[in-house]
């Protein structure tokens, strides 16, 4: 039986088995689920694992108590996660909204599947992009990983913890079912080199009524439960102190304007991606299981002497609007490869079709990742 | 001169000066029996972290009570104390909220956390109506009573939460009027002490919502019906269900030792690991 937080080692490992160690690395201390394909892996890991080292999984009544107790825990001090797929997301959205409002640390994994609605549990499909973005209601900001390994399962899912107690909101990783199910090696590294974050808090012994705890574009210290700050938390319309006020216009403006302020003011530091366009006249732009087929067909493409390139999202919320036009100032044609109808795709055409021809590529089949040979098809295309 | 103070004053939040309920509300009887047991049992408000949901009786502790207070989206309350409880094993976890609240939008939290018996306090304010958007009616709703949305009468049955709650396994169920005051303190005492789910439904009256509507009538009027109606439930023992008919049965209903859920899950985690977590 292994005790261990951190499993240091070299393993073939599924990807949802690496999101779970990656989240006990980064020291999740509760997790709060319901089963749902194909997210399971990922629970069943925690459940046995998070008891050996002192933590807990909890299986609830639905996904709406699974993200509330965990925004609860989360309250209560504890770093915290839940884990599912677009299903239960649909049902989370409205307490996502208040773990937003209130700024809550936590982890939301969506091992997306094929949707809509119950549609296909064991294909991965990209369906949920902007779901993770616009699904509550009212305006604000998300942080959302689009992982495409099994080894950035493991990867980001400390990073998102640690974005997540940076900034004090939910954090997403967008997986899928092919990455979630995939097997490959994994790199467990030395605890000592797994960078974890702790939310910042008052310091102890401050008069709670001076405390200002919410509402700071740089990031309020969190009043964590239990410790005497006399936290009132409501994701209603309220002050930096807490207090509610539901007539002032102006309140509303500042509640709305700070939440998405305080992720947008730090977007360059949260914003993840990895380019390989230099010199490239055709750049391929895509995020998760579908760049493994962007780089492949770059690569080839490469080969027959046309210059293509690929930018790949590795954090495609918050969106990365000025990469995207410096990439397309460069670029003279954008292809963008999503494994969907085209849901980031508008928001990449917004920042490069003024620069460069900027098109869209599914799959031949919805659910199917994009072959590098249509990739090459395409590319042919429009080098010519 | 010094100034003269409410016995409970200080658990009032500095910053609030003024109450959001309407004229003759039954909440403040229950705010002054929640006070009363935390002051009686010899507890601190930095005892508890209190979770509210939506609706009248939600603003209870949320800004009221000067305390870690998580003031919740509607009927999941519960949902989010688990996880607090979670969190701070050795804090006292008090949920407050209203008949809408806890047994219609959120039911399923009500009896699943029944079921687990997690420790905590779950006061349902049960007004029989939806109070704070306009006198729609609740699942606690008597049939035939005409409401905003049941112009003609609602036509359906309504619930007895407690019975609900007791079915579901909770350790220590009371129901108690906003006649019952001191009863109430009573029965909070025991609650906040239970290891184990205590739930406590308390009718409270709404006389703007529910009595003026249906024609119960004031404050005092609707709490002197509850006084003719209210049956202790050792003497409704006695009676057939026809003679129980339109009576509220007040009382501590179930009062028991089960496991309680995160006592079980230490023993688990001790097996887990070997004794090392």
């Amino acid at each position: 039986m292994s005790e261990k937080r951190v499993l240091t080692g070299r393993y073939f490992m599924m990807g949802n088995v690496a999101c779970a160690e990656g989240a006990i690395a980064a020291g999740c201390e509760f997790t709060a689920g319901y089963p749902i394909t194909p997210a399971t892996e990922i629970a069943n890991q925690l459940a046995e694992r998070l008891p050996q080292v002192g933590g807990t999984f909890l299986q609830m009544e639905d996904e709406i108590s699974s993200i509330a107790a965990v925004i609860g825990a989360s309250w209560a001090g504890k770093k915290s996660m839940t884990v599912t797929s677009g299903p239960g997301i649909s049902l989370m959205l409205e307490n996502i909204g208040f773990a937003i409002g209130v700024e809550t640390p936590c982890v939301i994994v969506n091992v997306q599947r094929g949707a809509p609605s119950t549609g296909m549990p064991t294909i991965g499909i990209q369906g949920d992009m902007v779901q993770a973005k616009r699904g509550s209601h009212g305006d604000y900001e998300i942080i959302a990983f689009c992982p495409s390994s099994p080894q950035e399962m493991f990867d980001h899912t400390v990073i998102a913890f640690n974005y997540a107690e940076k900034y004090r909101t939910p954090v997403f990783i967008l997986s899928d079912a092919f990455v979630g199910h995939m097997r490959e090696e994994v790199i467990i590294p030395e605890p000592e080199k797994i960078k974890t974050v702790y939310r910042r808090i008052p310091e102890p012994g401050a008069d709670p009524q001076r405390v200002k705890g919410f509402l700071d574009e740089d990031v309020a210290p969190m009043p964590v439960f239990g410790r005497g700050y006399k936290a009132h938390v409501t994701s209603s319309c309220h002050d930096e102190y807490g207090k509610r006020n539901l007539i002032d216009l102006s309140a509303l403006d500042n509640y709305i304007r700070k939440l998405s302020n305080k992720i947008l003011k730090h977007r360059d530091e949260i914003t993840l991606i990895e380019r390989d366009y230099e010199g490239a006249e055709i750049v391929l732009v895509s995020y998760g299981a579908v760049a493994r087929a962007a780089a492949t067909a770059a690569s080839r493409a490469r080969e027959e002497g046309i210059p293509v390139g690929t930018l790949r999202l590795i954090t495609v919320w918050p969106f990365p609007e000025e990469e995207i036009e410096k990439m397309a100032r460069q670029a003279k044609h954008v292809i963008v490869l999503e494994n969907n109808l085209g849901q980031i795709y508008p928001y990449i055409k917004a920042e490069a079709a003024h620069f460069s021809e900027v098109s869209f590529l599914p799959p031949r089949l919805m659910g199917q990742i994009q072959d590098p040979e249509d990739i090459l098809t395409k590319i042919r295309e429009v080098a010519k | 001169m010094s100034e003269i103070l409410h016995p409970l004053h200080r658990f009032r939040r500095p910053s609030v000066t003024s109450t959001t309920n309407c004229p003759g509300c039954g909440n403040g009887i229950v705010v002054q029996s929640i006070l009363r047991a935390i002051d009686e049992l010899g507890l601190e408000l930095d005892d508890f972290v209190f979770v509210s949901g939506i609706g009248c009786a939600a603003w209870i502790p949320s800004p009221f009570f000067n305390a870690d207070v998580l003031h919740t989206t509607h009927g999941r309350p519960i949902a989010f104390a688990l996880g607090i409880k979670m969190g701070l094993p050795e804090k006292k976890v008090m949920v407050t909220s209203g008949d809408g609240d806890l047994a219609a939008i959120g039911g399923n939290h009500l009896i699943q956390n029944a079921r687990r018996n997690i420790e905590m306090t779950v006061i349902c304010l049960n007004n029989g109506i939806y109070g704070m958007t306009g006198g729609q009616a609740a699942p606690t709703t008597p049939i035939g009573v005409k409401t905003t949305t049941t112009p003609y009468g609602t036509f359906e049955n309504s619930f007895d939460i407690s019975r609900l709650v007791i079915a579901a396994g909770a350790s220590f169920v009371a129901r108690w009027t906003t006649v019952h005051p001191r009863q109430l303190t009573g029965s909070l005492k025991k609650a906040i002490q239970k290891k184990g789910f205590s739930f406590i439904e308390v009718l409270s009256h709404c006389p703007i919502q529910f009595g003026r509507k249906t024609g119960l009538g004031s404050a005092i009027q609707m709490m002197e019906d509850y006084k003719k109606r209210s049956l202790l439930a050792k003497e409704a023992a006695k009676l057939t269900e026809e003679e129980l008919k339109g009576r509220i049965i007040v009382g501590e209903l179930v009062d028991i030792e089960k496991p309680e859920m995160i006592e079980e899950i230490e023993k688990m985690k001790k097996r887990a690991s070997g004794g090392n977590a």
